[in-house]
């Protein structure tokens, strides 16, 4: 026969396990790696542009004098570079991303796929409008959709996210009360409430009100109803609620306001839990803004951009800003400028530059015509499930602070089960990133201690939740059993431990800086 | 349906687990009143991928797509050529599907390139530091007057007549609120005298350069006016390719620059998303809006980066939080930290000179035509036209030839009669010699 | 002789002759965690009482410090601005904030002893 005499083994030595200090710093697959600016040479380009002589310049004599400072890099060497950071974050599409009131579902490839059709993505927002009508038409329908499945009569489409959104949907409110010529100056907003809430009402020129929560996790229904006076401007509620609860007596709250002559601005951020089964408008909302990046998955990609139009209700739709979307019987028609309203047309002003985002706005419609009407409802309703039996499978080891009720799409836990183990919320998190997963959000709803928030999303197979809910249970149990040390020193198996914080914010290190060179000794 | 993994009999024992009789008794706190049935919506259902694929290529199909026809709109969005190792790149998993880095252990990679992406946007500006990025432009621009008015205690805005009306008017609706917004009025072509203006009760000034006719302006005797009275200037770019041949506004005494970024790795997408350029001086970071990555050690001495000064921010100080914003332009920034890294500062300069050489020669033969003047005597790779006829019939007379001619400044200011024959035509590096053959052409053809 | 009292907003107030000393508890400093920044007041600022007259963040929180009395501040301490950890390290002494003059004296009579403050912690 013939021999391979080549030496090389076929199994694996029988060594001891090691912790191994590698030569060059790596581990494997995970690789450190430095800096853009400490990579490069002078000189070197990863794109190819053709050296222009400038005969005359028409500078007006401003002329940069000094060089920019940019490292010179080959495309090979700027993928890499890239490739390498990509692999020390975490992802939807890597593993289950628990991350309550964020809703990390599935973000398809299609949706992408077609945003980037040359007809959406390379066309131009200011290009004559009888050029782009395919556009104005997929905005449109987008329009179709989000009011109907909110049952509002009109929608803004340019704010930019979620917190644009809601700044979009105050400032329609002061100019509904401008027009009545009320100067309201309070919003009432939960003490519950996501931070964007107060710090929009701010921003939007209001007073805050904060309105407690009551025991079991909803806002105390009568004191806000207590506080309701003609100086209200707005209710401002999230629902469902940031403790993931629908608020049973939501529709009493909305006529409450409306009686006082007030608006209802419902926060949509967990519209998801309801699509397709709830419409806002029938419970008395105003103006909801509508995160597509969350419930229409367009995706977060590391934290924007975002897309937060906002739906509205009769009473406020005249006050929506510029751009408006119209179809003046021949064509779809952008009004860009207050010579040409339509009639009833008062907005309020303009929220950014253009018409929105438009790269979003494929992705969600993208993502609704694939769902249909049957499949938003059936995700909404999959989404509650899987929180449900998360919340039914953890409540005897992880403790909830809302009993026994059913929540909606996220299941909210307290840090009471931790009591005298030493570990704390934030240690428990960091140890889930040791056995793969994404923590929760944790520390909010500041109205619960030591908060954990999960949301499994509905795109998680029943084998993956159970897979969680036991490693779950096995970490809650660690923990009661004063394991300390797998939870205090966490995470061990990720690209970095435990992170200086109070480090970055007594010094702040916010760029680069070259190096200064030791000076040559004389 | 393909995106939903559950089965009928996963569904049924998870509910059995829950406890819950069926699936209404989990929305048992939604009004009965308020739950409507799937023939409440006139929508359809579920499509496979091809369904929809070809639903919305047929939309895509109706619109004048930039890159099949000869092509010079700009007014505050380029058309500039981004390498296939952009979007690539940006679609990596990890990038695409991530959340913000709020575990950071495991969101190295998004708060490394955030942390690349500050310097650069520190560099070219000629700040000292820049945050993540905010929405767009506009945005930020909002966002640096109110900051101003922070900072100086002061109520007034003075916006020069040559920023971009979105931009204008995307102050207007902010900064109202919290004190008053004058805008010079709009000389083409010209600086106007914007010193004059300036008072004691001027928290800032709004500049931009290359302005909306593509006007390079002199920032520096602004600057020094604005000092001298206690107020800040604010300068706004809208090209940030111009940053590669014009002396930054840090180097000029801007104390916020406000920029859109979108020319460098994130296409036109019919106006977003972009991705906002914010840089200051570091004596102001804790008035800065928006994410910072800083960077920091790990428990192993490693250096590492981490969100930081957040005290700044909604979450932690809520209605008295610098702005409301809770996201940056994540992707967006990406795409421009990775196009910025492979053009490096050979082939970024090198981007810029070929802009500006494209523009001026196409400038030269325009303005050669029969009535035809070129009202900006300076200018990067934009410039303004003065036509013998309002500029909109042209430009939808050149429409229907399909050339994209440029924007009529009627579009931006619609009620002004004096810019009613102006027309902003751009060329970057995306114009070809023969672009602008069929462009002269076709508009002695139609003027 | 000094004297000390505190707030329920958890400031103490050192009182000598006209003039008192202000800064945060203990208790206060502890739940802040590693405190990151500190704003002090201008000497010659004139500070109502329960006015902000400081503000002290750590990485997770920000909050105002107020003045528990009426006055003019006299002398803030710059040490703790340039070096925050100083409020951590020792919140009731070298970590104190700010300096005023004492504008109604009757403004200490509400503020609690040492004793009844320890009491109203152990009630939080």
């Amino acid at each position: 026969m013939p021999m391979n005499a080549q030496g090389r083994p076929s199994a694996a030595a029988a060594v001891e396990r090691v912790d191994l200090a590698t030569i060059s710093g790596d581990r494997g697959l995970d690789h450190e790696e430095p800096l853009i600016f400490e990579l490069g040479r002078e000189g070197v380009t990863g794109v190819d542009i053709p050296e222009v002589q400038l005969s005359a310049a028409r500078l007006d004599g401003q002329r940069r004098c000094a060089p920019i400072g940019l490292p010179g890099l080959s495309e090979p060497e700027v993928v890499r570079h890239y490739v390498r950071l990509s692999r020390m974050n975490y992802a939807i599409d890597a593993g289950l991303y628990p991350l309550g009131s964020c809703t990390m579902k599935h973000n398809p490839r299609l949706n992408e796929k077609m945003a980037r059709l040359s007809g959406f993505g390379d066309i131009h927002p200011l290009q004559p409008q009888q050029t782009v009508q395919g556009a104005l038409a997929l905005i449109s329908e987008l329009m179709r959709w989000l009011t109907t499945l909110t049952g509002m009569p009109a929608v803004a489409m340019s704010p930019k996210a979620g917190a644009h959104g809601e700044l979009c949907g105050l400032l329609t409110i002061r100019a509904a009360l401008d027009a009545r010529g009320e100067n309201r100056t309070r919003i009432l907003v939960p003490s519950s409430a996501h931070g964007t809430n107060p710090a929009t009402a701010a921003l939007a020129g209001f007073t805050v009100d904060e309105v407690p929560a009551t025991d079991d996790g909803h806002v105390d229904a009568d004191a806000l109803e207590a506080k309701l006076d003609a100086d209200v401007a707005a209710i401002m509620l999230t629902n469902p609620n940031t403790c993931g609860l629908f608020e049973p007596r939501i529709k009493e709250l909305a006529d409450a306001a409306h009686k006082i002559g007030g608006y209802f601005y419902c926060d949509g951020a967990n519209f998801n839990a309801i699509a397709g089964r709830v419409r806002p408008g029938d419970l008395g909302v105003d103006a909801m803004h509508i995160n597509l990046h969350k419930t229409f998955s367009t995706p977060h990609g590391g934290g924007g951009p975002g897309a937060g139009p906002v739906v509205l209700s009769a009473a406020l739709a005249a006050y929506a800003p510029l751009p408006l979307l119209m179809h003046d019987g021949e064509r779809l028609r952008l009004v860009e400028e207050r010579g040409a309203l339509p009639a009833g047309a008062k907005p309020f002003g303009r929220m950014c530059a253009f018409h929105g985002q438009m790269g979003m706005f494929v992705g969600a419609i993208s993502y609704m015509l694939s769902h249909g009407a049957d499949g938003i409802r059936q995700a909404s309703e999959d989404a509650v499930l899987s929180a449900n039996y998360i919340l039914a499978s953890l409540k005897d080891v992880v403790s909830a602070p809302f009993g026994d009720g059913p929540c909606m799409h996220e299941a909210l836990f307290d840090d009471s089960f931790l009591q005298g183990s030493g570990v704390t919320t934030l240690d428990f998190a960091k140890a889930m990133i040791d056995e793969g997963y994404h923590p929760m959000t944790m520390y909010f709803p500041l109205v619960v201690h030591g908060a954990m928030l999960i949301e499994p999303t509905e795109s998680e197979s029943k084998e993956s939740l159970d897979r969680f809910i036991h490693v779950m249970r096995g970490l809650a149990e660690e923990a009661k059993a004063a394991k300390r040390e797998r939870f205090e020193g966490a995470p061990y198996y990720a690209p970095r431990r435990r992170l200086d914080e109070t480090l970055a914010a007594r010094k702040p290190v916010l760029r680069w800086r070259r190096r200064e060179l030791p000076q040559a000794a004389e | 349906m393909r995106y939903l993994p559950l089965t009928p009999d996963d569904r049924a024992s998870m509910l059995a687990k829950t406890g819950a009789r069926d699936i209404d008794a989990l929305f048992r706190d939604v009004p009965k009143s308020a739950v409507v049935a799937r023939s409440a919506f006139d929508l359809p259902d579920t499509q496979g991928e091809l369904a929809v694929e070809r639903t919305l290529s047929c939309m895509a199909s109706r619109n004048m797509a930039g890159g099949s026809v000869p092509f010079f709109c700009g007014a505050g969005a380029y058309k500039h050529h981004v390498p296939a190792a952009v979007d690539h790149l940006i679609q990596r998993s990890e990038f695409l599907t991530s959340y913000t880095p709020y575990q950071p252990e495991i969101a190295q990679g998004t708060l490394q390139y955030l942390f690349e992406f500050q310097t650069q946007v520190a560099l070219l500006t000629g700040m000292e530091v820049a945050n993540a990025s905010l929405y767009d432009g506009s945005t930020a621009t909002a966002e640096a007057v109110l900051m101003a008015q922070r900072l100086t205690r002061r109520p007034k805005a003075i916006l020069s007549g040559g920023l971009h009306p979105h931009y204008a008017e995307t102050v207007e609706t902010l900064a109202a609120l919290s004190g008053g917004v004058v805008r010079a009025p709009t000389a083409p072509g010209k600086a106007e005298d914007i010193a004059s203006l300036i008072d004691r009760q001027t928290a800032c000034v709004v500049v931009q350069s290359p302005d909306a006719f593509g006007l390079i302006r002199d920032l520096k005797p602004i600057a020094e006016a604005a000092h001298a009275k206690g107020a800040l200037l604010i300068a706004v770019v809208t090209e940030v390719v111009s940053l590669g041949l014009i002396e930054p506004p840090g180097h000029q005494g801007a104390d916020i620059v406000a920029a859109e970024g979108q020319s460098i790795g994130v296409g036109l997408n019919f106006g977003g998303p972009y991705v906002g350029l914010f840089a200051t001086r570091e004596k102001f970071i804790r008035q800065m809006p928006g994410r910072l990555s800083g960077e920091t050690v790990d428990a192993n001495g490693k250096r590492g980066f981490v969100l930081t000064l957040s005290t700044r921010e909604q979450h932690i100080r809520r209605e008295k939080a610098t702005s409301n914003i809770c996201t940056n332009s994540g992707l967006c920034c990406l795409a421009f930290t990775i196009h910025l890294s492979l053009l490096g500062e050979e082939g970024f300069v090198r981007l810029a000179r070929a802009n500006h050489g494209r523009a001026c020669a196409l400038a030269d033969r325009l303005s050669r035509m029969k009535d035809v003047e070129l009202v900006t005597p300076s200018f990067f790779n934009e410039f303004t036209l003065r036509l013998p006829k309002p500029a909109a019939s042209v430009v939808d007379a050149l429409a229907d030839r399909h050339i994209l001619a440029g924007v009529p400044a009627a579009r931006l200011w619609p009620g002004d009669r004096d810019v009613r024959d102006l027309l902003i035509v751009a060329a970057t590096e995306t114009v070809s010699d023969e672009d602008c053959d069929v462009f002269v052409k076709a508009l002695a053809e139609v003027l | 002789m000094s004297e000390t009292r505190y707030t329920d907003q958890h400031e103490w107030v050192r009182i000598e002759g006209d003039e008192a000393t202000v800064g945060i508890t203990k208790y206060a400093a502890e739940q802040l965690g590693d405190v990151v920044f500190v704003e002090v007041p201008e000497p010659g600022r004139r500070l109502g009482k329960g006015g902000e007259a400081a503000v002290v963040e750590s990485v997770k929180a920000a909050s105002e410090v107020y003045a528990p009395i009426a006055g003019e501040v006299t002398a803030a301490n710059t040490a703790i601005a340039e070096e925050p950890a100083k409020v951590n390290l020792d919140p009731e002494g070298e970590g104190w904030f700010f300096q005023l003059t004492i504008a109604d004296k009757s403004d200490l009579e509400k503020l609690m002893t040492r004793e009844q403050y320890d009491e109203f912690v152990k009630g939080l």
